[in-house]
C-alpha cells in the first residue's frame, strides 16, 4: 500500500483520531488502499475497526484529520456516490418485504442500478414478497450486499461481512463479492476475525490495534519480509545484534527466544535460525501489541 | 475443463493449490495442449476466491511454460509434461493399478498403501525430484 502514487487511492485516511468523551477510539490513524484490491482490516475487538467504516462512509466526523474517498474529502452524509457501506448488523427494516427493501433502495440512492439489484436477488433465490425479518442470516446479507452493490460503489466497506453465517451462504457471499470485484474492479476494505477466509480472500492487510495502523502491506510482501527468529534463552542484551526497530515480539521460554523480526536481518549468532513465519503467526503478534516500537 | 478444488485447511497457499492440480491434471493427460483453462471469473463464481490468486497462479503457470495468456481470449495450455505412457490407461498404470487392487485384497489400508509407495519411490528415485 505505501508504493501506491499518492493521488490515485481510491480511499485514504490520514492523521484521524476520533474521541468519545475522554477516550479515542481512533488516534493517529493513517493509511490508504490500493486501487482495485482487496484488503483485510483485522484488529481485536475494540480496536477502532467499526468507528474507522462509520467515519468514512460519513457517518461520524472525526475529531482530528481526515478521511478522502477518490481524491475528495469525506464530510458528512450523504456519504459519497462512489462509497459503499454494509454495517456489521446489517441494517434493514424487518417488516418490510424485500421488494419494499429494493423500492426503498431506489429511491434513497442518486445513483441505482435496479437490473443489478434485480438480477443479485435472484441470484439469492430471494423472494419478493417475503419479509426481510423471515429470512435466514445468509439471505439477509446477501440481500444488503445487492442493496449497496446496486449503487455501484467504487469502494466497499464492509464490516465482517461473513461472520454468523453457515458455511454454504459464506461460500455464496464470497462468490457475489468476488464476482463483482472482477466484473468492476472495485476497492474493497472488509474488516474480520477469521484468518483462513483473509488469506483466501485479501491481496491487502491492515492491522489495527488500540485506535491506529500498526501493521499494514501486501500480504505477500509481509509474508516475505517478517522472519521468525529461535535461539537460545537470552536476557535483555543478548538481542543486540538485532537491528534498531526490526523487532515486532518477543517470546522467551526457561532455553529458548522466539523473536519475530519485520526485515530480514545479517547473519545470525550461532544457535540461532531463521524460518519464514505463517500469516497467522505474524497477525497474532501484532494484535498482542507487537510493532507498536515498544522495541527489544 | 478443468475445475478447480480450495482446500480450506490445506495450509498450501490457494495459489498453489492451483498451480499444483494444473500440473497435475496435465501429468495425467486430463489437460492436454490447446485446452484452454477456465477464465478468472468462472473460478472466482465457483470458489469464491479472489480473482487475483487465479492470475497468480496462472502466471506461476505461464513462467514454467506450460500455459499462456492471450489477451482477450484465455489461457491456454502450451505444454503438457505429461505423456501417453503415464496415463492410468497405460501399461505401467494398468499394472499399479493391479498392484494396489491386490494389496487391497490382502487387507492393506490406504496409510500403509501409500506408507509403501512412498518408501519405495524415496528408494527408487533417489536423487530425482
Amino acid at each position: 500500500m505505501t508504493d501506491t502514487l499518492v493521488d490515485s487511492s481510491p480511499l485514504r485516511v490520514v492523521e484521524v483520531g476520533q474521541r468519545y468523551g475522554r477516550k479515542w477510539a481512533l488516534r493517529g490513524c493513517s493509511f490508504e488502499l490500493r486501487p482495485g484490491a482487496v484488503t483485510a482490516l483485522v484488529g481485536p475487538n475494540g480496536a477502532g475497526k467499526s468507528t474507522l467504516m462509520a467515519a468514512a462512509a460519513g457517518l461520524l466526523r472525526p475529531t482530528q484529520g481526515r478521511i478522502e474517498v477518490q481524491g475528495e474529502v469525506v464530510t458528512a452524509s450523504p456519504s459519497h456516490p462512489d462509497l459503499g457501506y454494509l454495517a456489521q448488523d446489517k441494517p434493514l427494516y424487518r417488516q418490510y418485504r424485500v421488494r419494499e427493501m429494493l423500492e426503498i433502495g431506489r429511491h434513497l440512492n442518486a445513483r441505482w442500478d435496479a437490473a443489478h439489484a434485480d438480477a443479485l436477488v435472484d441470484a439469492a433465490n430471494l423472494d419478493r414478497d417475503q419479509r426481510v425479518g423471515t429470512l435466514s442470516g445468509g439471505q439477509r446479507t446477501r440481500l444488503a450486499l445487492a442493496l449497496v452493490l446496486a449503487r455501484r460503489p467504487r469502494v466497499l466497506l464492509l464490516d465482517e461481512p461473513l461472520a454468523d453465517l453457515d458455511p454454504l451462504a459464506r461460500l455464496e457471499v464470497q462468490q457475489t463479492l468476488m464476482t463483482e470485484v472482477v466484473d468492476t474492479g472495485m476497492t474493497v476494505l472488509m474488516s474480520s476475525h477469521i484468518l483462513g477466509e483473509i488469506a483466501e480472500l485479501c491481496e491487502d492487510l491492515l492491522v489495527m490495534v488500540g485506535g491506529s495502523i500498526t501493521l499494514s502491506g501486501v500480504i505477500d510482501t509481509v509474508l516475505a519480509q517478517h522472519r521468525v527468529l529461535v535461539g537460545p534463552g537470552t536476557g535483555p542484551d543478548g538481542l543486540d545484534f538485532l537491528p534498531e526497530g526490526s523487532v515486532v515480539e518477543v517470546q522467551r521460554a526457561a532455553r529458548q527466544t522466539t523473536v519475530l523480526v519485520d526485515r530480514p536481518v545479517g547473519p545470525l549468532p550461532i544457535g540461532w535460525s531463521s524460518s519464514d513465519p505463517t500469516l497467522e503467526e505474524i497477525v497474532v503478534a501484532y494484535l498482542r501489541g507487537g510493532g507498536q516500537g515498544t522495541g527489544r | 475443463m478443468i475445475e478447480f478444488r480450495i482446500d480450506r485447511r490445506a495450509g498450501l497457499p490457494t495459489y498453489l493449490q492451483i498451480v499444483q492440480q494444473t500440473r497435475q491434471a496435465l501429468l495425467l493427460g486430463r489437460l492436454r495442449v490447446g485446452d484452454q483453462l477456465p477464465t478468472a471469473r468462472e473460478v472466482v463464481a465457483s470458489t469464491g476466491i479472489n480473482p487475483n490468486t487465479v492470475l497468480k497462479a496462472y502466471r506461476e503457470l505461464d513462467r514454467e511454460g506450460l500455459v499462456e495468456t492471450r489477451v482477450g481470449a484465455g489461457t491456454f495450455v502450451i505444454a503438457a509434461p505429461g505423456r501417453a505412457v503415464a496415463a492410468q490407461e497405460s501399461e505401467a498404470g494398468e499394472a499399479l493399478g493391479a498392484w494396489l487392487r491386490q494389496a487391497k485384497a490382502s487387507g492393506l489400508d490406504r496409510a500403509e498403501v501409500e506408507a509403501l509407495t512412498k518408501a519405495w519411490i524415496e528408494d527408487i528415485y533417489r536423487g530425482e525430484r
